[in-house]
């Protein structure tokens, strides 16, 4: 395929979801079986392209892996876009790259979100009636979704915004697909905004879109300001340009590593944000409450991973920082971590089948992050893509155990039982065998569970690199493996509490007795996801696995790693070492943990849970043993109400007691009320005087104000040509005397203003 | 051999007649015949000022033909045409229900 | 000598032509009166070189607002009796006002530009290279078409004449009797 053609499908790929959005907007909007049809067009449009591109590029890389290395760059256009300065060089311009990073991204989200777009179809109960009692912005469980054209329009623009973002070659574009998603997200998580809920605890849609976009929001401002410090320092804005070795190299000169430190951590603090990283984490679990498909798009194909992809996008620039200043790798590292174990415990607490999705997706990105700041670059990428299909995955098959939930609420008619809580489900398996077995391929994905599933080989990736990292030198990088491990046994454990609780024993409820399978809508992109979510880890088997030599081979880590071996390796050419792109040597030890933390995970969780099925009214078995930490980790580590406590009532506090009382209160209406005190006195005043003196007097000036204001209510005539002659009269005067005032004709006027100013008023 | 402040003159007596014509007539459509005029005047110093400016290339004042005052007098060109539309439309609606296109009596916006 | 004798005859009469715009009571002379006066214009635009917006002003002006206006004015029959006065009360004020500003501006271009003809830049127009003036024409129209220059403002002033003829349509449909 010729060059002009593929860069002509790259510009294409977020083109398709951004014209169904418009074209659903504008056109298609009162009919709902068009505006599906127009979303999955746009949408398997990009697919196509995407595929495509990414198709190519993988297979140059197969052919020629050295010349990839040499100009990872595949495909480069853009055009002049913002004029920024006089000359043409000072045009801000737009455009795309493609390079191996790219290529994997784009190989990953429009299939991600195509699956989730054809599941929304069925999601949506497209096909049945409108229902018996249709409210606008509320989960209509009788009949089809009410603003269902709403809802493909705006997924179509998250797709065409997360698109845009992975094909941009600079930060502005890739900002601006950024903020696209932002609004999609506060948008569709509030998308039942007439939702409420009995419970004052928990927080209803609207709330939640409105936390998703202030939390992300703050995070957002820190980013803008890493970007125009970026564009300070480079003078560009494109990844290539800047991001080359001897640009890096200059910089790092010219500034020193302490503003590229400083730099870096502005961005990250927009991946802090986007992805969910302690402190910004809060956004998420809340997200939930939009639809499931949002939940999936959200927190596998699109947003998060943004989040994640714009890390591993800037990498060459935090790989120079962390080795000039290998705080900024502590902190990037230290903030994965925690995020990490900390999700991770929270998780194993919760009941809403979807919130333990939510943390368990804050703590595998918490796995990424970790990644990047101990410099595992590939590793981060791996386990960004694995984890977008088997979350993706794992999500569309709760929302399509909510629906079989709903489906018997719907049958009993209870309304008041949650079909979220996963102790209200149970024995789920007979009923919805094709959910059952496409979520034990998601959970086992991501529980990491040996050999087959691709979580288990991009964990093992991440434990590789920090295993090696913390032999080498380290110390931080130990710290990290270890967390990591833990976490990764946690994050077992609770997928098989989860597994269990839903699908085994015998139902709990009369909602699980009679829910039933999904419709073909539903389940055929799970059993597609479920097949990348087991298959796509066998790219990235480590070349000598088991100390063989010759059999696996990592096509992942070299294909991606080219993206910036060349670089590295000239940086270091340069002076400044950074950890190169490099296969590394076989090890026993992280095999060993993988296998003893995702196994021992899975089958303690099965010993706890699976072995002796929870009965209906039962208690969490581990409510008991854990006692008051159990309530730490129900109630999320209390993260919820510190804010509230250190955030919301300070600002509350504030505005209550010092702007409202004592400002506004005290100083505004105390001074008004003097005011008008004093005016009342000396009003009382003249009444006195003048019902005793001149009453005459003041009826006068009484009558002669009101003729003053008769007269001047000529003035508003209401004609047209008066208007007209008043303000050419005053625009002629203030004509004249702006002249007179430049040609020095009013000289002795201010002249004589200022000896009388001097003489007759200052002595007085 | 003429000076570029004659036509800058002439563009700002034809100004001057045509803001009187606005402030004096009495009918609306004499109204707008003398913003036409305004819009007349305006365009003739876009004209004058882009055949009159030159700049110094090497030592010598040249004239460079750049298009600016041209386009902007074709802008100014169709804006003028908008506003006649919208404007005797506005009239012929006016006098349907009103029998009367006299600016004064159409003070409906007083007081 | 003649470029000037000549500038004064179209000036002096193009002038005259807009007081009787202003001016005169029968409003269907005063409309012919504005054609006359778009003539003149055009006429300076031609003595100016700039022959493309001379012939755009006769199809503009003469041919499309000028007709406009006649159509307006026998649409609305009353504007064709003469018995009214023609000016409003605030006549003297207003003809004051655009004397005095008038005069302001007369003060200013005679300021900064002087009357007297001379060298060029302003005392007489710049010479212009071979062939300039002749495709000047050409370098406006890839002017209105480059995305470096106008091309915005021209598509916007498409829509702007789409709007204007929607908003006439919409203004002057005939109510509809409910």
């Amino acid at each position: 395929m010729s060059e002009e053609t593929l860069t002509l499908f790259t510009w294409l790929v977020p083109a398709g979801p951004l014209l169904a959005f418009f074209l659903i907007i504008l056109l298609f909007n009162r009919n709902k079986t068009l505006s599906w049809i127009t979303a999955w067009a746009g949408i398997f449009a990009s697919l196509f392209f995407g595929w495509t591109v990414a198709l190519t590029v993988f297979f140059e890389g197969i052919e020629d892996l050295y010349a990839l290395a040499h100009h990872p760059e595949v495909i480069e256009s853009a055009i002049a876009w913002l004029p920024f300065g006089e000359s043409i060089e000072g045009w801000l311009f737009m455009g795309v790259m493609v390079d191996p990073l790219t290529a994997v991204m784009l190989f990953m989200v429009p299939f991600a979100t195509a699956m989730i777009l054809v599941y929304s179809v069925g999601y949506h109960r497209w096909g049945l009636g409108p229902g018996d009692h249709v409210v606008l912005g509320a989960p209509n469980h009788a009949g089809i979704e009410p603003l269902f054209a709403r809802f493909f329009a705006l997924m179509s623009l998250f797709a065409g915004g997360m698109l845009a973002l992975v094909v941009s070659d600079n930060l502005l574009l890739l900002f601006m697909g950024w903020e696209i998603m932002g609004l999609c997200s506060y948008m569709l998580i509030g998308f039942w905004y007439a939702r409420e809920y009995e419970d004052p605890k928990s927080t209803p849609p609207r709330r939640a879109a409105v936390k998703a976009f202030m939390t992300t929001r703050a995070a957002d401002v820190v980013m803008l300001l890493g970007i125009v410090f970026f564009y300070r320092v480079f003078g560009t804005l494109n990844f290539s340009e800047a991001l080359s070795a001897e640009s890096l190299a200059t910089a790092a000169d010219v500034v020193g590593f302490g503003a590229l430190g400083l730099m870096a951590l502005f961005l990250f603090t927009g991946t802090v944000g986007k992805s969910a990283q302690w402190p910004l984490h809060v956004w998420l679990p809340d997200a939930m409450e939009g639809p499931t498909p949002v939940s999936a798009v959200i927190h596998a194909a699109a947003m998060v991973s943004a989040g994640v992809y714009l890390i591993v996008r800037i990498f060459p620039l935090i790989a120079v920082a962390m080795e000039g200043l290998p705080v900024v790798g502590i902190i990037i590292a230290g903030i994965g971590a925690f995020t990490a174990i900390m999700a991770a415990t929270i998780a194993l607490a919760q009941y809403d089948v979807k919130r333990v999705l939510a943390y368990s997706t804050i703590s595998q990105l918490g796995f990424m992050v970790a990644a990047i700041g101990i410099g595992a670059y590939v590793a981060a990428a791996f386990h960004l893509i694995t984890h977008a299909f088997f979350k993706a995955l794992l999500f569309l098959g709760s929302g399509s155990i909510i629906h079989g939930m709903e489906y018997g609420a719907e049958v009993v008619h209870d309304h008041h039982t949650d079909p979220q809580d996963m102790r209200n489900m149970g024995g789920l398996r007979h009923k919805m065998p094709i959910t059952f077995w496409t979520f034990v391929a998601g959970g086992f994905a991501l529980a990491g569970f040996p050999f087959v599933t691709a979580g288990f080989w991009s964990k093992d990736e991440i434990f590789a690199e920090a295993w090696f990292q913390g032999t080498h030198g380290n110390p931080m990088a130990i710290v990290v493996f270890i967390v990591l491990a833990i976490a990764a046994l946690l994050t077992a454990f609770y997928t098989a509490r989860q597994i269990a609780l839903t699908f085994l024993g015998e139902p709990r409820t009369e909602l699980a007795e009679h829910a039933h399978e999904s419709d073909a809508f539903m389940t055929i992109p799970l059993v597609l996801l479920s097949l990348f979510a087991i298959a796509f880890g066998w790219l990235g088997i480590p070349d000598n696995f088991l100390g063989t030599d010759g059999i696996f081979y990592n096509y992942f880590h070299h294909f991606v790693g080219v993206t910036v071996e060349e670089r590295f390796v000239e940086l270091n050419e340069l002076g400044i070492h950074v950890h190169e792109i490099a296969t590394l040597p076989w090890e026993w030890l992280p095999l060993i943990t993988s296998l003893v933390v995702a196994l021992g995970g899975l089958f303690l969780g099965w010993w706890v849970y699976g072995r002796d099925p929870l009965a209906a009214g039962e208690p969490d078995p581990m409510e008991e043993p854990l006692g008051p930490v159990w309530d730490f980790l129900y109630w999320k580590w209390y993260w919820d109400e510190l804010y509230h406590a250190v955030f919301v009532e300070p600002v509350e506090y504030f505005s209550d007691t010092v702007v409202y009382q004592l400002v506004d209160k005290g100083l505004i209406d105390g001074t008004l009320h003097l005011i008008g005190r004093g005016v009342y006195g000396v009003g009382a005043y003249f009444k006195g005087f003048e019902e005793t003196v001149i009453s005459d007097g003041v009826d006068a000036v009484k009558d002669g104000f009101l003729d003053m204001s008769r007269e001047m209510r000529t003035i508003q005539s209401g004609k047209l040509q008066e208007y007209v002659l008043v303000s050419a009269g005053i625009a002629s005067v203030l004509a004249i005397l702006i002249l007179a005032i430049n040609f020095d004709v009013l000289n002795p006027v201010f002249e004589w203003w200022n000896n009388v100013w001097i003489n007759v008023i200052l002595p007085f | 051999m003429i000076p570029l402040s004659w036509y800058l003159l002439v563009a700002a007596a034809l100004f001057c007649i045509g803001l009187y014509g606005v402030m004096a007539r009495r009918n609306a459509v004499a109204i707008l015949m003398s913003v036409e005029l305004m819009l007349n005047a305006v365009n003739i110093n876009l004209i004058a000022f882009w055949r009159y400016h030159a700049q110094p290339v090497g030592g010598e004042l040249v004239w460079l033909g750049q298009p600016t005052g041209l386009a902007w007098a074709i802008f100014v060109l169709a804006l003028a045409a908008a506003e006649a539309v919208v404007g005797l439309a506005l009239l012929i609606s006016v006098y349907r229900q009103r029998e009367s296109v006299i600016a004064e009596e159409l003070d409906t916006l007083r007081f | 000598m003649v470029q000037q004798i000549v500038f004064i005859i179209i000036s002096t009469l193009t002038l005259i032509m807009a007081w009787v715009v202003v001016t005169n009571r029968n409003l269907f002379h005063a409309a012919l009166a504005l054609m006359a006066t778009f003539l003149g214009v055009a006429a300076l635009y031609a003595t100016l070189e700039a022959g493309f917006l001379a012939a755009a002003q006769l199809l503009v002006y003469i041919g499309a607002i000028s007709i406009l206006v006649i159509f307006a004015i026998m649409m609305t029959r009353r504007l064709m009796q003469t018995t009214e006065t023609s000016f409003n009360s605030q006549w003297v004020m207003g003809a004051i006002t655009s004397l005095v500003l008038f005069g302001v501006m007369a003060f200013v271009i005679l300021q900064f530009w002087g009357f007297e003809p001379g060298e060029p830049p302003f005392g007489m127009a710049p010479t212009a290279p071979e062939g300039l003036i002749a495709s000047s024409v050409e370098i406006l129209g890839i002017s209105l078409v480059n995305p470096e220059a106008y091309v915005l403002p021209f598509e916007l002033t498409s829509l702007l004449l789409l709007a204007a003829l929607v908003g006439a349509v919409v203004v002057a449909w005939p109510e509809r009797k409910e």
